[in-house]
């Protein structure tokens, strides 16, 4: 509080219209969503109200283990699981990219040209893309077309589509960009003599990377891992698509309770969708400090 | 320094000004509604019967422009309850209503204001086809057709001068299969939960459409027979998710759908064999060359109707402009635009004046073709000698067997068909 009370005035005014963008558009909304929450509601209005039935509902029967899991933990497990295997993947593959676009590529042209192509994907609108996948994985799709005809598969295979694979598949051929941009970045600022130096001090190839070049990359790491965690856990446009509707989202079942007008049942499941990211976040900075970083 | 100050303040006092004029300007164009341009009505709905041709005729003969908010059905309600006053019609199904009404938020239209409305077709006034009572489980139109007055919130259960929407089109809806990957008669909704159709099998991942096709299957295995499937208990709704979790379970379905667009690439990809379809998915499907059969069904079709209604706050020369658009649309000229599209127009007569006679024949009587039927936009729907799928208007229409519905347990269907969804 006092190192902010003795930066100069015309800092405080710069921060204004930022500070405004976001109490109007994130503070304020994200506040309502809170006490509405809390609200009761029928076919057509909400009602204005302090209960806590809208979270109760949510986690009915989830301490009855006899029936299975329930609908909100199996939501929640499918969710987390999706979440984990996109980040690893989006980690290994988007880090191997920017180590490639950052130590290989000498040229700051053709790094940007190398860029570009991992935007592709970003080029059509959502749907189309999604819709695209079937003339490749679909039951007379490309890949099926090959297994077939090289006798490697006796029948389509049809887990290639409307699957776990292929919601994962879609999640990595989007988001490793959100890994390579800031990792990329990390590598980017990494001064070469310190490169040079682990190498003449003996250090193979694998050494550096592991010893020298991972440790300065956290930064970049954490804030990839932030976005593509973010985004799969409140998707649900992709996961609908690609798993055929058939695999739930938190993001669906808000999506359905908002159609049918249960504003406050949305609410209380956006709050919770809300806290467990910022704890996944949380735990997330807790091992490493980002701002220190920077 | 003191003339660049005056000059400031000239222009501030000028933009205030023009700001003032254009503030004035605004408040008196609010609703959208020009007293002395083109008249222009905003119109909210899923606008997937007004297509150009339909926008452009209607400037010619009446001077209306239309200016869209397209939303899908869901929204479309979401709007009504959350913005009454961003639209200056609305186009909404009948399902909607009993939700609708109680909030006040829509005016009951005055049926004495509306030319055609004694040549309205008699499925949506009485629940009759050619003189036949049909099917009217669900929220068939008639029990949500009738208000006690202008601005009552209560359905009335004779008819009254006040009505909730005016009827402008609608359909019955069936399974769409693909009959060169079937490759033998289907006749039940039961085919859709056959293990032989295993994981090529879809259904809509819309609740309250979804839940009226999983009835129909649930009736037609004859597992359960509902006294309504259009309002169930809590207990038939678990029956009902309860055969289609297991299905789900097995594999039965390949993918559900949400989307119209997602439908038409499951059918035409061949991923799916056997799906709940609307009508213009399947005309989509056989346009690229593929067979496509809205497969009638001998336990009949689940029905659904859509109309205008205007906003509770409408009056004055706002409301002359969008009664005079609802005349002009059930005038004929948009009836027959409807029908060439294999939906219904709800003022039957006049649509008849505007198409040809062999298109009568063919989308109305159900005779085979005796020329090439093309849809509006002038693609070939069905060669020479073919029959329309279905069959006549009295055939089709008379084989409802229930409606779109709003049931009580609206909340708990909801949240049933979350948990089959999860499973």
């Amino acid at each position: 509080m006092m190192k902010f009370l003795k930066l100069k005035p015309t800092v405080g005014l710069l921060s204004i219209p930022y500070s405004l963008i976001f109490i109007f558009f994130f503070f304020i909304p994200l506040t309502l969503t809170f006490i509405i929450s809390f609200w009761d509601y029928n076919e057509y209005s909400i009602i204005p109200d302090f209960i806590f039935e809208n979270y109760a509902y949510i986690f009915k029967d989830c301490l009855n283990f006899e029936e299975g899991i329930c609908v909100t933990f199996k939501t929640y497990l499918s969710t987390f699981i999706f979440c984990f295997i996109t980040w690893f993947f989006t980690l290994i593959i988007g880090f191997f990219v920017a180590y490639f676009l950052a130590f290989y590529v000498n040229s700051i042209t053709w790094q940007i040209v190398l860029f570009l192509l991992c935007t592709i994907p970003f080029w059509t609108s959502n749907v189309i893309r999604m819709i695209s996948w079937i003339p490749l994985l679909g039951r007379n799709g490309l890949v099926n077309d090959f297994l077939l005809s090289t006798g490697l598969a006796d029948a389509p295979q049809e887990w290639l589509l409307y699957s776990g694979f292929s919601i994962v598949l879609a999640f990595v051929h989007l988001y490793t960009l959100f890994m390579i941009v800031p990792i990329f970045n990390s590598m980017m600022r990494i001064d070469k003599s310190i490169i040079e130096a682990a190498y003449d001090n003996g250090a193979n190839g694998l050494q550096i990377l592991w010893n020298v070049i991972i440790p300065l990359c956290k930064p970049g790491i954490v804030i990839g891992s932030i976005f593509v965690i973010t985004v799969v856990m409140g998707d649900f446009i992709t996961i609908g698509i690609m798993g055929g509707q058939q695999i739930p989202s938190i993001g669906k079942i808000i999506y359905v309770e908002m159609s049918y007008l249960q504003l406050p049942a949305a609410a209380a499941n956006a709050v919770i969708l809300l806290a467990l990211t910022l704890l996944i976040i949380w735990i997330m900075t807790k091992m490493i400090d980002i701002r220190k970083e920077l | 320094m003191k003339k660049s100050l005056t000059r400031r303040n000239m222009l501030k006092t000028s933009t205030a000004a023009i700001g003032a004029v254009a503030g004035a300007g605004l408040l008196k164009g609010f609703p959208a509604i020009h007293a002395a341009d083109a008249p222009v009505i905003r119109y909210l709905g899923t606008a997937v019967n007004m297509g150009d041709a339909v926008q452009k005729k209607l400037f010619d003969d009446t001077g209306i422009k239309v200016k869209f908010i397209v939303k899908t059905t869901d929204e479309v309600v979401k709007t009504i309850f959350t913005q009454p006053n961003s639209f200056d019609i609305v186009d909404s199904e009948y399902f909607s209503m009993p939700k609708l009404v109680p909030s006040g938020n829509l005016l009951g239209m005055d049926t004495k204001r509306i030319k055609e409305w004694d040549n309205v077709t008699t499925a949506f006034t009485k629940g009759e086809v050619a003189g036949k009572k049909i099917g009217d489980q669900g929220t068939a139109p008639k029990k949500v057709m009738y208000l006690k007055g202008a601005k009552s919130k209560e359905f009335a259960s004779e008819p009254t001068q006040y009505v909730t929407l005016i009827p402008t089109v609608y359909n019955a809806d069936t399974l769409g299969i693909r009959p060169d990957l079937i490759k033998r008669p289907i006749s039940s909704w039961a085919e859709l939960l056959n293990p032989e159709f295993k994981g090529k099998a879809s259904i809509l991942n819309i609740p309250s459409i979804g839940i009226m096709d999983a009835a129909m299957v649930v009736e037609a295995m004859g597992e359960y027979k509902y006294p309504d499937k259009g309002n169930m208990t809590k207990k038939e709704i678990d029956l009902t998710m309860k055969i289609f979790t297991e299905a789900k379970k097995a594999g039965q379905f390949r993918a559900f759908w949400s989307d119209f667009n997602e439908s038409v690439n499951l059918m035409a990809s061949g991923e799916v064999v056997i799906q709940s379809m609307w009508s213009p998915a399947i005309t989509a499907v056989r346009t690229k060359g593929i067979p496509c059969v809205y497969q009638p069904l001998k336990e009949g079709y689940r029905a659904w109707a859509a109309g205008f209604g205007l906003p509770s706050t409408t009056k004055g020369r706002q409301a002359d402009i969008c009664y005079e658009f609802i005349n002009w649309y059930l005038s004929g000229w948009v009836g027959a635009y409807l029908n060439r599209q294999g939906y219904y127009s709800a003022v039957i007569p006049t649509a008849k004046k505007y198409m040809e006679a062999y298109e009568w024949d063919y989308w109305m009587m159900g005779k085979p073709a005796t020329a090439d039927i093309m849809s509006p936009e002038g693609k070939k729907l069905a060669s020479k000698g073919e029959v329309r799928d279905g069959g006549s208007y009295e055939a089709r229409m008379g084989g409802v067997a229930c409606w779109n519905a709003t049931m009580d347990e609206n909340k708990y269907m909801v949240r049933k068909w979350n948990e089959m969804i999860a499973s």
